[in-house]
């Protein structure tokens, strides 16, 4: 199977830009999506991620990763960041983060979780949460060059308030997209909250698909042995583990 | 009530892809590796990553052996590379297309 | 320096004259691994010192209990620059545990379930300075901070204070641990803010 080469950067070390915010819109209740004008972005594939860097007046600074959630689209990319209870930084840049203030950001980062529109392998996404983010990436990126590559998605959330793109994911008619929730179910769901299993998944009819799986460690280590205990091989699977985040 | 299974709390290589563009102008989550404990072989983006306080740590999914460790200090990038037989990485040629191995 | 974002703080942290350089508090207790939290049973547990002349000394998780405990209150401080103020443990001080062991080794090799090492001279595992600690602010120590029993020497930087800890093997020449062996310090006292190898 052919491999996508590694790319070489012309220049250093990957430097660190600055980027400013000049958009941004509630995605849900807890979460936000920035629109960034990045001068000298030099473009990203989709699956790429950010890393950006905050550094406060005392110079304590902490960097976090950001998938990026939209297709090439000159020098602005956009992110969706969660809010997390907890977090350092989300609350920061879902509640704080102003309009035209800069942030320090660096990428675009990771050859691995990129999907090439030239590859007409048919593509199964299967998102959990926040995973959705490289995987609308992904889809925006197949829209805007016109390709038919067949694809399928699955978009696991808790419950309907955290539905990211949802008019985008539903309305995406030549994508087979299922929304299953894990917590509370709409009304008129058929299918009872509940994690994702084997049914969910069920088989690809015609070539192995390649598989891309996003979300917090926990979901995509379930979604890969679900994969294997369906017989899709290894070599076809692609993941990205965002780290512990609750079920 | 069933135990529940402590949710896991590393990353993956595609973690470690930002801060070794200190090191590297190719990208090394999809070099490959190959775990001197168990033979394993995989990208950088599939190992489980342990952001540790002093470091990083990328351990094989398989046998959990160590596999690289990555520290970085205000002057120093260091990267130990003994719990790999080496460190694979495929280039295109000058034409731009991917290498013939 | 790297840009100000304007607006952001951060975790809440503080500062205090009890302070090594560089650090801040924070109030939290934020948990750093290595790499997986071994499973280790109780029954299974054992702590050994060996000496540099191949004699073991070796306590079950019973046997440790059953030794006097105490209760240190300690300041810890992280390498990453966190530190916490008036920490609260029980455990067994290192000294009780040597008490019966005939050495003339000057450096000690802190091995831990799931492989983790780190070295220190063995003086300083010494003279109420270090404690195998299992319980943490009144509650048994918890697996991700180091449970069942973890290492506790707290006037150096905090990965000397070994997480899982299963023993120690007493060297006459210094070996470098996990993070020494990679350009940490030796020693780690942070008072002289010995983070790295040369400073």
């Amino acid at each position: 199977m052919a491999r996508a080469a590694v790319r070489r950067r012309l220049t250093g070390p990957l430097p660190w830009r600055v980027a400013y915010l000049v958009a941004a819109r509630a995605e849900t209740p807890t979460s936000r999506t920035l629109v960034l004008q990045v001068d000298g972005w030099p473009g990203h594939r989709p699956g790429q991620h950010v890393d950006l860097r905050l550094t406060a007046e005392d110079c304590y600074s902490v960097q976090r990763g950001y998938s990026v959630a939209s297709a090439p689209d000159g020098e602005r990319i956009e992110l969706t960041v969660q809010l997390l209870a907890d977090g350092e930084v989300s609350p920061f840049l879902v509640h704080d983060y102003a309009i035209g203030d800069p942030v320090e950001l660096r990428g675009p980062i990771g050859g691995w979780f990129v999907w090439d529109p030239a590859d007409s392998q048919p593509v199964l996404l299967i998102g959990g949460g926040s995973g959705i983010v490289p995987l609308i990436a992904i889809l925006r990126t197949r829209r805007a060059v016109g390709s038919s590559t067949p694809f399928r998605l699955l978009y696991s959330v808790r419950t309907p308030d955290d539905v990211y793109y949802r008019d985008e994911l539903t309305g995406n008619d030549d994508v087979e997209t299922t929304i299953l929730y894990t917590r509370s179910a709409p009304g008129d769901s058929t299918r009872l909250a509940g994690r994702l299993t084997a049914d969910d998944i069920g088989g690809w009819r015609d070539t192995h698909p390649r598989a891309y799986i996003c979300g917090p460690t926990g979901f995509v280590e379930a979604a890969s042995r679900l994969l294997v205990t369906l017989h899709y091989a290894a070599r076809h699977i692609r993941t990205e583990r965002f780290g512990p985040g609750g079920d | 009530m069933t135990e529940q299974r402590p949710e896991p709390t590393y990353l993956d290589g595609n973690a470690l892809a930002g801060p070794l563009t200190d090191l590297f102008i190719v990208d090394v989550a999809q070099a490959s590796t190959c775990c001197v404990g168990c033979g394993h072989r995989c990208r950088v983006a599939e190992l489980r990553v342990y952001l540790s306080g002093p470091g990083a740590v990328a351990r094989c999914p398989v046998c959990s052996g160590v596999v690289l460790r990555y520290v970085r200090t205000s002057t120093t990038a260091i990267l130990d590379l003994r719990g790999t037989l080496a460190l694979s990485v495929q280039l295109e040629t000058a034409a731009g297309e991917p290498g013939q191995s | 320096m790297a840009l100000v974002t304007p607006g952001f703080r951060g975790r809440r942290r503080g500062s205090s004259e009890r302070l090594p350089p560089g650090q801040y508090l924070v109030e939290d207790f934020p948990v750093l691994s290595a790499g997986p939290t071994p499973d280790v049973r109780l029954e299974e547990w054992r702590f050994t010192i060996r000496s540099e002349t191949g004699s073991d000394h070796s306590w079950s998780w019973a046997g440790l209990l059953a030794l006097p405990a105490e209760t240190p209150v300690v300041d810890i401080h992280c390498v990453t620059k966190w530190s916490k103020l008036d920490t609260r443990w029980s455990g067994v001080s290192i000294d009780t545990l040597m008490a019966e062991v005939e050495t003339g080794a000057e450096f000690a090799l802190v091995q831990c379930y799931g492989g983790y090492t780190t070295n220190l001279p063995l003086a300083d595992l010494l003279d109420g300075r270090a404690w195998i600690v299992y319980r943490y602010d009144g509650t048994d120590l918890p697996a991700e901070h180091g449970g069942p029993a973890r290492l506790l020497v707290p006037h150096l930087y905090f990965w000397k204070s070994a997480k899982w800890v299963r023993g120690i093997q007493l060297l006459p020449k210094d070996e470098p641990g996990f993070w020494e062996s990679l350009g940490y310090h030796d020693y780690g006292d942070p008072w002289r803010e010995q983070r790295y190898a040369g400073d």
